[in-house]
Parts: C-alpha cells; sequence; structure tokens
C-alpha cells in the first residue's frame, strides 16, 4: 500500500481528479492486450499536462515505486501490464498535435495522440505518416514508438523507427533529454533517439515526439491472388522481392484464415484456396500501373489460379476488407486468440509457413496464417481457450516452438509487438548471454533503482 | 443483504460470454463516454474486466463495479466495433440485473418502476396529471424546437430538470386522441401492429399520427391495441427483471391478438429492445412463450425499414439536389449499431419533397442520451450531445432529422442550448408531409391544425 501523505503528493501534481485509488478503477489498469495474468497496480496518475509527467516520474524513483507508462494499452507483449504496489501512469490525456509543419514536413505530438488520428490530421494537409498498425484507430504515438510498432506498409514504407526523428523524454530522476533535431540529417551525440525506439517504458518516459513525415501517393492499385498451393504463393513473393518491385502492401492468407474471413463476412472468397496475396503498388501513376501489371504476371507465372485486380476506390476497399476482417474472423472461433509474430528473413517465409502448419498439426492446435508476407513478419494465431489448462500447455509449447524456428532460420522473436513481459526469458535465444548482461548495465546506469517498467524485455 | 458467494455463482452464468473479450482495447476508438473521460472503467473492456474481476473474486463489495457498470451509455458502439463479437449489451443488462438482484433497487427506482412503469394504466394517469401541471412551472425558450426550461427552478426536482431545455410532455398522448385502431389492408398490401412506445405516445404523439397516415397512405392495415405498456428498457437498465418480465407478458399478448404481417415501430430503442432483447431476456420463461417472443421479434421492423424493404417508396418528381430545405440525419446507436439499419431512413428523407440531405460529420456517433445515463450523468451526457451538437450545426442545415425519439430529446437540448434555430424531426414526419388527406385532400398538418379527418381509406 502507498501512503496517505505519498498519495497526496501525487495529487497535488496532477490534480485529484486524475488520480485514481479506489480498487475498482485499478483493477482496469491491470492488463493490457497481451494473454497474460493480471497484475493491479497501487495507484493510476493521469497527467494532462507534460510537466505533471516529469514530476511524477521523480516522485516515483523517490520513494523506489515500479512506474508503468501506459498510452491505450493494446500492446500484445505484456509491456504494460504493472508491477503490485506499482503506479501506471496513463498518457492519454496528453493529446495534443503541437505542429504539423508541411515546409519542413514534420509533426511533433505529444505522446497520447492516437496515430489514426495523427494520421488524419496530416493527410488532410496532403502529407503522409505510413506506420499503421492494425490498432491504429486507439494506439498511441508514445506506445507505437516505445514498441517500435510496424503495420502493413513495412516493405515499402518501413516502420515506426523509420519516422522518428527526435524524442523529448524525462529520464528517471525528471529530467528532460533531448535526442535527435529537426532535420532529416543529425550526427551529434549518441543516437539516444535509436536507444528509445522500443524501449518500452523502462528507459524513459517520452513527453514529445518528433515524427518524419513523406508526400502522399497519387496513385494506387491493388490486387488479389488467388493459389492452389502456399507453396506457389510463397514462390509468388519471392519473385516479386527478386524482380526488385516493392510493392506498398504484400499480404498472405491460409487457407484456414481464408475460411474464417469467408465464414465470417460473406465476402465471396474462394475457400477451396491454399493462399491468397493481397497486394498493392501506389506511387507515380505509370510507375504504378507498370509495377502492377508486372506483380500481375509474375503471379501468373507461379501459378496463380486467378487474380482480381481492383479497378476502383470500392473495389480496392473490398480486396483489403477480406485482410482487415482476418483477425477478427479468427477471433470469433474460440475464446481465446494468441496473436505471434515470430518473423524471418522474407526468403524463408515458404518454409516458415511449412513449419508452423506442422507445429500445429504436432501440438493438435487451430492455426491461423495471415500477415505480412512481404517482409517475413507473419502473425500465426493460435486458437484456444485459456481455461483449458492442459491445451494452454500445449500453446505455449506449441508458441516455443515457432520461436525455435524462426530463430533457427536467422529471424527474430518478434517482428513489431515487442519483448514485453511475454518474450522476455526467450531474448537471450536469440541473442547472446553478454548481450543481455550489456543491456541489463545499460539499465542499471540508467534506472538505478529499477523503477521504470521492471521486469519488461530484459526480466 | 444476499452474501458475495451467491452473487458470484449468479454471474458465472455470464462467464462464457465474458471470456470472449480478448482486451484488445478497439472499443476505446468508438466509446463517446470514454472519448471524454479517457477513463478504461468507462470502456466497454474495463467494464468486462470488473465485470471478470467479481467473478475471480477480487471484490469483497460489488458497489463500485455496478456503480462503473452503470455508468454506460448503453449505445452498443463498443459490441458493433468488436473483432471478437463480445456481446456487450446483453451481457451488462445480464449483469444490471444480476447486481440489483443483490443490492436490491432502490426506493425511488423500485417506486418508479414498479409502482409506475410495470403498470400502464398507472404510467398514463399519472403523465396526464404531469402534462397538465408542467405548465405551472416551466416556459417556452425555443420555438422552433419546441423546448421548455424550469420557470422555478426550486419546483421541480433539480437533478432531474436542471439546466435543460426540454421536449415537454404533449397536451395530449396519443392514445387519448386514438386509444387503438385496427384498420384493414387495402389491394393485398401487408397488414401490421403499430408499437407506439412511451417517448412517442407522451411526448412525440404526432410521429404517431404521421406513422399511421404514411402506412394508410400506402394501403396498409395497422393494428394498434389499446393500452400497450412500455418496452422494458428502462427497467431492464436498471437491472429489474421483475418488471421488465411483466411489461414483456402484457406487450405480447396486445400485439399478438391480432394476425399482422410485420410489427412495426418508429422509435430506434424500442424496435432494438424488442428485436434483440425480448428473446435475450425471455430466456427463462417457458419454451411456448419464448418462441411467441420470437415470433414477435422476427417480424419487427423500424418503420424506414419496413417502408424501403416491404412497400416501397413514393418517389416525387422534384430533384432533391435542388430541394430548398436542407436536413441532415443523426443515426441513432439503436437503429445503425444494433440493426444495421442506416441507409433507409436517408432514403425516406430524399424521397420527402423539398428537403435536402446532407450528411454531418460522424453522423453515426452516439447523442449522448442514453435514457437513464442522461438522468443520472447529466453532464457527461450533455458534453457528448455538445459535439453531436457542432457537427449538426456545421451542416448549415435547418432541421435534424432522427428516427429515435430519445435522441430527438438530447439533441433538441443540445440545440436549444446552443440557440439554433433548427427544427427535429422524425424522417417519417418529413415524408408525411407529402400525404395527403383521403377525404378532403387537404395536407396534412401535425402541429394541431388537422383537418381531422381520419387517414384510413
Ligand atoms: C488488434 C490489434 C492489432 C495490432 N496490430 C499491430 C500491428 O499491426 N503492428 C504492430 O506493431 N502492433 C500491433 N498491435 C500491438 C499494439 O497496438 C502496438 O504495440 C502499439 O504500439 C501499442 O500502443 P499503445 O498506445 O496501446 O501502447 P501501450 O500498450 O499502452 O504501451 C506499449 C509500451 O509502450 C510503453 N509506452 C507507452 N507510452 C510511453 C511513453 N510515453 N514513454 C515511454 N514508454 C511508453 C509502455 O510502457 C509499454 O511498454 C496490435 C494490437 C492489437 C490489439
Ligand atoms: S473491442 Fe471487444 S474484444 Fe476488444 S476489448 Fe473491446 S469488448 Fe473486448
Ligand atoms: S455501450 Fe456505449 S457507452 Fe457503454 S461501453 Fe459500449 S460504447 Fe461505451
Amino acid at each position: 500500500m502507498i501512503s496517505k501523505a505519498l498519495i497526496d503528493e501525487f495529487e497535488k501534481i496532477a490534480g485529484s481528479e486524475n488520480i485514481f485509488t479506489d480498487k475498482t478503477d485499478r483493477v482496469a489498469y491491470s492488463y493490457d492486450a497481451a494473454v497474460l495474468d493480471a497484475v493491479m497496480p497501487a495507484l493510476v496518475v493521469r497527467p494532462v499536462h507534460n510537466e505533471a509527467l516529469g514530476q511524477i516520474v521523480r516522485l516515483c524513483n523517490d520513494n523506489r515505486l515500479p512506474l508503468t507508462v501506459r498510452g491505450s494499452g493494446t500492446n500484445l507483449s505484456g509491456g504494460t501490464v504493472p508491477s503490485a504496489e506499482g503506479i501506471v501512469v496513463v498518457t492519454n490525456a496528453l493529446q495534443k498535435i503541437l505542429e504539423i509543419n508541411t515546409a519542413d514536413m514534420l509533426v511533433v505530438v505529444q505522446p497520447g495522440v492516437v496515430t489514426a488520428k495523427l494520421a488524419a490530421a496530416v493527410e488532410a494537409k496532403g502529407l503522409f505518416y505510413p506506420p499503421d498498425p492494425g490498432s491504429q484507430a486507439v494506439s498511441t504515438i508514445g506506445g507505437n514508438v516505445a514498441e517500435n510498432a510496424g503495420g502493413l506498409r513495412g516493405l515499402k514504407y518501413g516502420v515506426t523507427r523509420d519516422y522518428v526523428m527526435g524524442i523529448e523524454f524525462f529520464d528517471v530522476n525528471g529530467e528532460l533529454v533531448k535526442t535527435g533535431s529537426r532535420t532529416v540529417k543529425c550526427a551529434t551525440g549518441y543516437n539516444l533517439t535509436g536507444l528509445m525506439v522500443g524501449s518500452e517504458g523502462t528507459l524513459g518516459v517520452f513527453s514529445e515526439i518528433t515524427l518524419k513525415l513523406i508526400p502522399k501517393p497519387v496513385h494506387y492499385k491493388a490486387m488479389m491472388a488467388v493459389f492452389d498451393k502456399m507453396d506457389d504463393a510463397s514462390q509468388a513473393v519471392a519473385a516479386i522481392i527478386a524482380a526488385h518491385i516493392v510493392p506498398a502492401t504484400l499480404e498472405i492468407m491460409d487457407n484456414f484464415t481464408i475460411r474464417a474471413v469467408e465464414d465470417f463476412s460473406k465476402a465471396g472468397l474462394p475457400t477451396d484456396a491454399a493462399a491468397l496475396l493481397l497486394i498493392e503498388t501506389d506511387g507515380h501513376p505509370a510507375q504504378t500501373e507498370e509495377d502492377a501489371a508486372k506483380v500481375e504476371s509474375i503471379c501468373r507465372q507461379n501459378r496463380a489460379t486467378s487474380i482480381h485486380v481492383a479497378q476502383d476506390a470500392a473495389e480496392r476497399d473490398k480486396v483489403w476488407l477480406a485482410r482487415r476482417n482476418a483477425l477478427a474472423a479468427l477471433a470469433k472461433l474460440k475464446p481465446t486468440l494468441v496473436l505471434e509474430d515470430a518473423t524471418v528473413p522474407r526468403s524463408r517465409i515458404p518454409e516458415m509457413v511449412r513449419e508452423i502448419q506442422a507445429i500445429g498439426s504436432q501440438y493438435d492446435l487451430p492455426i491461423g496464417i495471415f500477415g505480412h508476407a512481404g517482409d517475413g513478419n507473419l502473425h500465426p494465431t493460435i486458437l484456444t481457450d485459456k481455461r483449458n489448462k492442459k491445451e494452454w500447455e500445449r500453446v505455449e509449447a506449441a508458441i516455443e516452438a515457432i520461436f525455435d524456428k524462426a530463430l533457427a532460420m536467422g529471424g527474430t522473436l518478434s517482428g513489431e509487438h515487442g519483448t514485453g513481459i511475454a518474450k522476455a526469458r526467450f531474448l537471450e535465444k536469440e541473442t547472446t548471454p553478454a548481450t543481455i548482461v550489456y543491456s541489463k548495465r545499460v539499465k542499471k546506469a540508467l534506472d538505478p533503482h529499477n523503477i521504470l517498467n521492471p521486469g519488461k524485455i530484459i526480466g | 443483504m444476499a452474501d458475495m458467494k451467491e452473487l458470484i455463482r449468479l454471474m458465472k452464468a455470464l462467464e462464457d460470454q465474458l471470456i470472449v473479450c480478448m482486451r484488445c482495447g478497439l472499443c476505446q476508438a468508438v466509446c463517446p463516454l470514454y472519448a471524454q473521460t479517457g477513463r478504461e472503467a468507462d470502456v466497454a473492456r474495463g467494464k468486462l474486466a470488473l465485470l471478470d474481476g467479481l467473478l475471480q473474486e477480487m471484490f469483497d463489495d460489488p458497489g463500485g463495479v455496478n456503480e462503473r457498470l452503470n455508468r454506460c451509455l448503453l449505445c452498443g458502439s463498443c459490441a458493433a466495433n468488436c473483432p471478437s463479437g463480445v456481446k456487450v449489451l446483453e451481457i451488462f443488462l445480464k449483469a444490471r440485473a444480476i447486481l440489483t438482484g443483490y443490492m436490491r433497487l432502490s426506493p425511488l427506482k423500485k417506486l418508479i418502476l414498479r409502482g409506475m412503469l410495470a403498470r400502464p394504466e398507472r404510467l398514463d394517469r399519472l403523465a396526464s396529471w404531469a402534462a397538465k401541471m408542467q405548465k405551472l412551472g416551466v416556459r417556452p425558450v425555443n420555438e422552433t424546437i419546441g423546448t421548455s426550461c424550469a420557470r422555478l427552478m426550486s419546483s421541480l426536482p433539480e437533478n432531474i430538470i436542471a439546466h435543460r431545455h426540454f421536449k415537454p410532455l404533449a397536451d395530449e398522448p396519443f392514445h387519448k386522441r386514438m386509444p387503438a385502431l385496427n384498420s384493414a389492408p387495402v389491394n393485398g398490401s401487408p397488414k401490421v401492429a403499430f408499437y407506439v412506445g412511451c417517448l412517442i405516445d407522451k411526448i412525440y404523439p404526432h410521429i404517431a399520427q404521421a406513422t399511421i397516415d404514411v402506412l394508410h397512405y400506402h394501403g396498409v392495415g395497422v393494428y394498434m391495441p389499446e393500452g400497450q405498456g412500455c418496452c422494458g428498457i428502462p427497467a431492464l437498465s436498471s437491472g429489474d427483471t421483475a418488471t421488465f418480465a411483466k411489461l414483456l407478458r402484457h406487450n405480447v399478448r396486445k400485439l399478438e391478438s391480432e394476425k399482422t404481417d410485420y410489427l412495426v415501430t418508429a422509435c430506434a430503442t424500442c424496435t432494438s429492445v424488442i428485436k434483440e432483447m425480448w428473446p435475450v431476456m425471455a430466456a427463462d420463461q417457458d419454451d411456448a412463450f419464448q418462441a411467441r417472443v420470437q415470433a414477435l421479434s422476427d417480424k419487427t421492423l423500424d418503420i424506414n425499414q419496413f417502408l424501403v424493404s416491404k412497400i416501397g417508396l413514393k418517389k416525387d418528381a422534384q430533384n432533391p439536389e435542388t430541394a430548398p430545405t436542407t436536413v441532415t440525419y443523426h443515426d441513432p446507436c439503436h437503429l445503425k449499431k444494433t440493426m444495421g439499419v442506416f441507409a433507409e431512413p436517408r432514403a425516406v428523407i430524399k424521397a420527402a419533397t423539398g428537403y435536402k440531405l446532407v450528411e454531418m460529420d460522424e453522423a453515426d456517433a452516439c447523442c449522448g442520451m442514453g435514457g437513464s445515463f442522461n438522468l443520472q450523468y447529466y453532464d457527461l451526457s450533455s458534453d457528448i450531445g455538445k459535439v453531436k451538437c457542432a457537427n449538426i450545426l456545421a451542416t448549415g442545415c435547418s432541421v435534424l432529422a432522427t428516427g429515435c425519439p430519445a435522441c430527438m430529446m438530447q439533441i433538441s437540448d443540445a440545440l436549444s442550448q446552443a440557440g439554433a434555430d433548427i427544427a427535429v424531426k422524425h424522417p417519417i414526419e418529413l415524408y408525411a408531409e407529402m400525404v395527403s388527406c383521403v377525404t378532403c385532400q387537404k395536407p396534412l398538418h401535425y402541429d394541431g391544425n388537422r383537418c381531422g379527418h381520419s387517414s384510413q381509406q
């Protein structure tokens, strides 16, 4: 329990209406979107301005209170499951877009700005912020940066990391640290921005983020290619990349997912197909059309049984609706859905798909596979009921098996969902013991009392 | 108080539905309450986690959970957007019933729900008495909208009237003007049972009249039994299943007492309750009764939906693009999110003479009414209403149309507070303006200057 006196201090900083001490309210901050056990924090604070944010960090450090920053709590790795006796600091009241600079093509935001709102605001000015995680309607920029979130456009446009120009953050003492700059180039000091991206709230608390913008593509061409064999689809992906075409999006769906989506949305998908590729090229009209024509012929050469090219915006929406419905369709099949994101070098996609399918049958679990084939980031989605203890043990074993396969192919445990609690104990497998020790030393130096989101990433 | 163990035992019935929530948090994008407060306990994910917490025996006292659970508009925005298909409203209503059973109804709610709502005749008598009394306590504030506010704050219960600009009770409720009706269909048209609903009966009786006139114009036979009761949603949202069950039996008996093809209402909330909640909440009744409820529910349609899908609209020769009066349409949550009805009311408006439809931003964002939510949390409710109001004003329209009398009340309040000169109407009112009296051919007016003939053919 934290003392009344300390609660008063938090109240003084943030205002009494922004402090939640009641157990009922605290329970609502005990979880995120990862399938993990909930932990109830001792106190929840929702600062409404940045100064308060810094003062809260300092107060926590002075009193050795574990602090977990929370954006919208949609991460899939347990990054916002707090410590018991810890403090949750919610950033969703810090939601101002401070500046959209069209001349320098950048935007400055507070950490609690919702991704989709930012994307819409810059689009209204003819600019483009490409990272589009599936959760963009709710996720915050702070959360995106802290997880290095990806999305559907990673292949051509990269991930959140590629757009972060600078970060202002509070160190553990509540002092303001500035990294990066407003310039396209910047060669001064350590690359602290790089250290902060993906740090999951363990090294500092972001208060202001400067993001790079690019011009909005003027033309799009979307298509859906149907394959009888998963291998043919995977070969087509490899051939598209080998032909040096970089589609904005290159997504794959296996038969299990296709059937789920069709049951769910009755969109007329071919339920007997082994795989679908959903592809979009964008950019200059002539280039876009040419790329699309090449992609189409590559798909045919790789035995696509049919290809549907969207002729207008409505047809394009239809193509992407199928993909957007994938998670919802799978989620409806079983009470618990475990969304993994082990990622392999893209040339290994065919092999990885086969391995995941084998793991599914080995552990007798339904696994839907969809994801970003173009960048090697698959989403094996295991369907289960976490109340079934026996089955849950098989799920855990299957997840570990998927990790092992991905690592054996030179891949990574997570392409975009982060390490959090869920993958912390596997991190050493991907790296070396010295990497963990090194990371722990960095953490110890920057956060000597281990109050910044303890237990995440390096355990 | 019953003991906690018993409460948890009852809550177990919800476990299979609760587990469906995967805590993805996507409901944060659409919850109108969360948009105002940013508090996790206000959004569906948080409330579901709290109910789960009750199940996991995390609480010694369910009071806090009960309170958070009641802070909800029951708008269904979360459910409509949920990838997992969590039946949020069903869970919330069932949980309210269980928690109310445990905590007991407050004496005031008991008086209102059991003493009045459960007894249609008594409610009617009370409302007609109140219609007379209100004249003493209120004064008109906005002529276009037809709202009033309190003349002397002290003469009326403070928390109910507050600073509201409310639609007063009609001088004469619809059931006084027309207690019952049973007209035959013409030329092979269908026959419908018409369920009026409390708000239309007591506050907007002219909507009931317009609905009947339009149905008759299209040759539809109308059966409107006498003494209809409330659809039960106020009872359900207060967790009073006993009152709900009583009203359900009463209404089912009335509505099925004549053979009809469809059951039609002009109230989005009533339609969604009859369609979605009656069957679910009748699940503990005997099989035969359940089948009767299901049969009624299956044939229930919103009036706009009925006209568009079963009858076909009368199309006017005018070009709606050059029509003089601009109207914008607000999607009631219970029509769009619960039943997927949004194209039909727009089609009805476009078919009406003289109206040009202009869309507002976020036409399907909740207006903030939420039934008893508005009574309990007026400030939050009106903050949500202000967002809607700003979107309406931005269209520059002169009429706001919406298919639910509860939304009409809320939006009237917001527009009137903003001093707007915008009339608030039901789409069927606009459409009915094309219909003339079959006896004298005069246009039918709904402002009291009617020709006096029945619209029956
Ligand atoms: C349905 C669904 C689809 C998803 N799709 C994708 C996808 O396509 N791609 C993808 O990459 N992810 C995806 N995710 C995962 C998740 O949405 C992302 O990780 C997102 O970036 C989390 O944002 P958030 O605001 O919810 O952050 P939170 O979950 O609240 O926090 C995430 C981490 O960031 C830290 N953090 C938050 N704010 C700050 C701050 N101001 N300073 C320092 N640290 C901070 C937290 O401590 C935590 O460790 C999906 C999740 C769901 C539920
Ligand atoms: S959107 Fe549905 S599954 Fe996701 S948190 Fe909300 S209620 Fe749960
Ligand atoms: S019903 Fe409406 S107010 Fe209630 S939780 Fe769902 S979206 Fe929010």
